[in-house]
């Protein structure tokens, strides 16, 4: 009984006790939940095992176990740990229940054995996640919460969708390999390109992520698009389209992240940028491939999250990351910034750091499948990830010129969820075995040999060369206080300025066109309640007469149909 | 004895109740036997449920007059169904009331605001007992005229107007369905549902029975409020206590639903409804009154006016069911319907509350309350998320449904109209909760305070059943799939 016990109802248990109880209590709960969980999966789940409720008439498989689940299972009980650790000195109660139900859904979701299950966690993840980004209480952040969360329901409006079409097409709901030949591959990858910030709509994650609370982020950065990357896995591996939507993930972020002050965004840039190297391999499709893209989504969580939380406790103590305004700060914080660096080596993939050993199987897996050009993009891509997550980040946060700021070292829960998310950043780099025994696929592939140690070397050597090189003659873009335009722009500038422009254009030829016109547009933008005839005819200034009209509309509509059209009567 | 007579008990008990509570002293003593009477009800309707699931239909011959010259009541599970979700309603109103309509209506009219609501309650019942269809139109009247009178009651001085609206096109619609009958009598001769049901096969060729049924269909379309014959229910839910907006809300509109499945699916043939317009108004009525109602409800700034127009929308998908014209469509109708009870009356209850403290709920007056009324709050957001859809809630259930109902017969607009539909609801419902949570308080409001435990309880029963019929679809699917075999519709 207890080994089908599904892990996200521990979560929410604990999420249920915190509402219960108050004071230093809850924060027990708090800790308690991922490792009990992770203790649960580590004794109680094994392979195979599954769990199912009835609803509708369906089978709801609430547990699946396989290797892929397991593996993101215990990342995203790391994760959580790792997170709650570093947040565990906030009283809020919104953002201690927002993380117990965010994790949950995480661990849900990747157990969940068909396409509903599935939904009902991806749905739980938006909801539960908004919270992070709400709480911080600004007017942009509520906005911009709003914002993320019309993306996320959208992404769920697809996936059920999609799923509703899967079932009608193959009449299983079962959630494995799904692959694009039908409607419902199509709806559904939309579903999970949304959640994985595919280019043109990652717009969310750049918006939202930035603006969540200091810890909210970090657990943010963790879970969302880790469960589209471990959906996409599971559904759609061997897509070759998704091999040139990696590539331009891993390279557009780049030149956005190098201009971009706002060192948060910075990290959410680079986010995408690594999302980008684990759909490559996902799209490639071989095991080589597919284990990297899942060991990539491993140690990225890890040291994104690392990053997050250095640029975070930067946050926490000066109230602001812009890059412009920061520097020197390692003279006051020199912890945050050891630890900072050793999540820098670790997405610049650093031999003996964590980024090397699960980004070099993709890069490897796109060598043997011949990809030959996109392999020189995404070797682009990693100098561009050394550049603007590597040395931009703690360049500018803790040395370049001096600020005067003289912050005090973080907190020491935050030091300790640094020092731990370091630790395993060094751990998977030097003793890679542990991580590769738990991948999907039987590995055979060892990431230190001289090839790969001697490539990865020059590439960084070069690139740190370049950017000292280009640091000194002044051509390195410098750090400004500037707004960058990405293609939110499309909705949020372009359609109502177009909208605006039009009516101006047309409005300069007669006086007529130009009343009339913007006429209607206001009549349209005060709403619909507003316009005289839906009011004379559809609401409520003399609802009796008009009633009487459509009722005689509808009577004679009616019988005419009935007659004429629907010919049975002789 | 009570077993033999349980239908005919069902609506006498109210009928009989509403005169003696009229004359009963003024205080909490008319309440009291409005409680009983509708908890008595509750439960011989849930009796009546179970025996007709067990021992299939029950036919009770009115005064001894044998069927098809006498009234029949003819209890199936269809009936028996809505007699069990109206009188359920009622009886989680009624404890409601209590302090609602203390604080709503003057104390002298409370004893007559009872009488007229136990008569409306009969007359609701009355409709889903009877197997006369001359009597339909009957009791159509009954609940009609009082809920005329009790929406008259409400306190701003518009109640009264809106009263008067509807009366006048409530009329009209009952009009319309007594033509209607008056058609169909003339062609079959008798008034009996099931011996009109043998009958009407051999004169479906004929057009005054297809104009008979235009009229009645569309009467009751006025009645179940299909946009765009909608257009008395935004004013009457707005301004009738909050207790009438409630019972009717969750009732009313379900009841002509039943009224519109008994007449195209019971006693009209199989192949009739499909030789007519029927389902092509349905469906597109249907669609348009989930958009465009919606696209309304944004807009309103008085949440009751909003639910008012969500409620509209709720009945678009209804109708979009019935339009499909299938096993699955059917189902989905009759599931949403008795979820939709459930989610707005939630609403409007919770919505009630605010007023009991406030005087008044609009979205400028309303800031900010969240924090200071967390249950209400709390109330309005779950039920919100069940009238979105979202999964592990009643609302989900019915969506499923619906789009999988939808899917069958590829109508992929509908598909698209029920998802726009409900990112819409999450647009007003977002609205209300932005109001509600992330806006300031205003300065007089910083005072108010939860409200009382008697209004709150009977919202959380709804809330939690909300969640319940979310999780377990025993009663839900069952019910629905048994009707669906009552009323033989095949699947296409």
């Amino acid at each position: 009984m207890m080994s089908e016990l599904p892990p996200f109802l521990i979560f929410f248990a604990a999420a249920l006790l915190v509402l219960l109880v108050r004071g230093q209590l809850s924060k027990l709960f708090l800790l308690a939940a991922p490792i009990l969980t992770g203790l649960h999966i580590w004794m109680n789940i094994q392979i195979g095992d599954a769990f199912t409720y009835s609803l509708l008439n369906l089978e709801l498989q609430f547990l699946r176990v396989d290797k892929l689940s397991l593996l993101f299972a215990y990342l995203f009980c790391i994760a959580s740990l790792i997170a709650t650790i570093y947040a565990i000195h906030v009283d809020d109660l919104k953002q201690q229940l927002a993380a117990l139900l965010y994790a949950g859904s995480a661990i849900g979701a990747v157990f969940a054995g068909d396409l509903l299950t599935l939904f009902i966690f991806w749905e739980l993840l938006a909801i539960s996640s908004v919270f992070f980004i709400w709480a911080r209480g600004t007017e942009k952040a509520l906005k911009a919460g709003i914002r993320y969360l019309i993306f996320q329901i959208t992404s769920g409006v697809f996936l059920l969708a999609g799923a509703l079409v899967y079932f009608k097409t193959t009449g299983s709901l079962s959630f494995n390999h799904i692959g694009l030949g039908n409607t419902a591959g199509w709806l559904i990858m939309i579903a999970f390109g949304i959640k994985s910030a595919f280019p043109f709509l990652h717009t969310w994650l750049t918006d939202g992520y930035p603006e969540a609370t200091v810890t909210g982020t970090v657990f943010l950065s963790a879970f969302t698009t880790k469960v589209a990357v471990y959906a996409l896995a599971r559904g759609f591996a061997g897509e070759e389209i998704l091999v040139y939507i990696g590539v331009t993930m891993a390279c557009f972020p780049i030149f956005y992240a190098v201009i971009e002050n706002d060192l948060r965004k910075v990290l959410a840039y680079s986010l995408i940028n690594q999302v980008g190297f684990m759909i490559t391999g996902i799209g490639i499709g071989t095991a080589l491939a597919l284990n990297g893209a899942v060991a990539h989504a491993f140690s990225d969580v890890i040291f994104k999250g690392l990053l997050f939380m250095s640029m975070g406790a930067v946050l926490h103590r000066v109230g602001h990351v812009n890059g412009s305004d920061l520097g020197g700060l390692y003279k006051t914080m020199p912890k945050t910034a050891a630890l900072c660096i050793v999540g820098a080596l670790s997405i610049s993939a650093f031999p003996l750091f964590s980024g090397f050993v699960s980004k070099s199987m993709v890069m490897t897996a796109m060598m043997q499948e011949h990809y030959d050009y996109l392999w020189l993009l995404m070797l682009f891509a990693s100098a561009g990830v050394f550049h603007h997550a590597g040395i931009k980040i703690p360049y500018f946060a803790f040395f370049a010129h001096d600020s005067h700021l003289r912050p005090q070292e973080a907190p020491r829960n935050m030091l300790l969820a640094m020092s731990l998310a370091a630790f395993l950043c060094i751990f998977i780099g030097s003793q890679p075995q542990f991580l590769y025994a738990m991948l999907p696929m039987p590995v055979e592939y060892w990431p230190y040999d001289v090839t790969h140690v001697l490539a990865q070397l020059q590439l960084l050597f070069f690139s740190a060369m370049a950017f000292v090189w280009l640091n000194k003659v002044g051509i390195y873009p410098p750090e400004l206080r500037s707004v960058n335009v990405d293609a939110e722009w499309f909705y949020r500038k372009l359609l109502p300025v177009s909208a605006r422009n039009v009516i101006m254009t047309l409005s300069d030829d007669k006086a007529y066109i130009k009343s009339s016109i913007t006429n209607t547009f206001n009549r349209l933008r005060n709403g619909f309640s507003q316009m005289s005839i839906a009011r004379y005819h559809l609401s409520e200034s003399w609802p009796t007469g008009s009633m009487v009209v459509w009722i005689s509309v509808i009577l004679a509509a009616y019988l005419l149909l009935d007659s004429f059209v629907y010919k049975t009567i002789q | 004895m009570i077993v033999k007579h349980l239908s005919l008990l069902l609506v006498m008990l109210p009928l009989a109740a509403a005169p003696i509570v009229a004359v009963l002293p003024r205080g909490r003593l008319p309440w009291v036997v409005g409680l009983i009477v509708a908890s008595s009800c509750a439960i011989l309707a849930s009796t009546q449920l179970s025996m007709v699931l067990q021992s299939g239909v029950i036919s009770y011959e009115l005064g001894g007059w044998a069927p098809p010259w006498g009234i029949e009541y003819r209890i199936d599970a269809v009936n028996a169904f809505f007699a069990l979700l109206v009188s359920i309603i009622a009886a989680i109103t009624l404890p409601y009331a209590l302090l609602s309509v203390e604080k709503e209506i003057p104390e002298h009219q409370i004893p007559l605001f009872y009488s007229a609501f136990l008569l409306c309650f009969a007359g609701l019942l009355g409709i889903t007992q009877t197997g006369d269809i001359f009597n339909v139109f009957v009791f159509l009247e009954i609940s009609s005229l009082s809920s005329y009178a009790l929406i008259s009651l409400g306190k701003q001085r518009q109640a009264l107007t809106s009263a008067y609206q509807y009366l006048i096109m409530g009329t009209i619609g009952a009009t319309f369905y007594l033509i209607g009958v008056g058609l169909l009598y003339s062609q079959t001769g008798t008034l009996n549902m099931a011996d009109m049901a043998a009958l009407l096969p051999q004169v479906t060729e004929l057009r005054t029975v297809h104009t008979g049924f235009a009229f009645i269909l569309i009467g009751i379309a006025l009645k179940l409020a299909l946009f765009p014959l909608h257009l008395w229910l935004p004013n009457a839910y707005t301004y009738a206590p909050t207790v009438v907006t409630v019972f009717l809300a969750a009732t009313a509109t379900k009841v002509a639903v039943y009224v519109m499945l008994r007449i195209l699916f019971t006693i009209f043939p199989d192949g009739f409804v499909a030789s007519t317009p029927t389902g092509d108004l349905f469906i597109l009525l249907g669609i348009t009154g989930i958009i465009v109602a919606s696209i309304y409800a944004i807009y309103q700034t008085d949440i009751k006016r909003l639910l008012a127009y969500s409620s509209v929308a709720q009945i678009g998908y209804m109708v979009l069911g019935i339009g499909f014209a299938s096993a699955t469509g059917l189902m989905a109708s009759m599931i949403h319907l008795f979820n939709h009870a459930l989610m707005k009356g939630a609403l409007f209850m919770a919505v009630g509350a605010i007023i009991y403290r406030l005087g008044i709920c609009r979205m400028d007056n309303i800031q900010g309350l969240g924090k200071q009324m967390p249950w209400t709050f709390a109330a309005i957001t779950i039920a919100g998320l069940s009238l979105v859809g979202v999964p592990g809630t009643a609302g989900f259930i019915s969506k499923w449904y619906l789009v999988s109902a939808a899917l069958e017969q590829q109508a992929w607009v509908s598909v698209a109209a029920i998802l726009i539909g409900s990112l819409l609801a999450v647009v007003y419902i977002g609205k209300i909760i932005e109001s509600l949570y992330f806006k300031p308080v205003s300065e007089t409001n910083t005072t108010v305070k939860e409200a009382p435990l008697f209004l709150l309880l009977p919202t959380w029963v709804l809330v939690v059943a909300n969640i319940y019929f979310g999780l377990n679809t025993e009663l839900t699917v069952g019910v629905a799939e048994h009707a669906a075999q009552v009323m033989g519709v095949v699947a296409k």
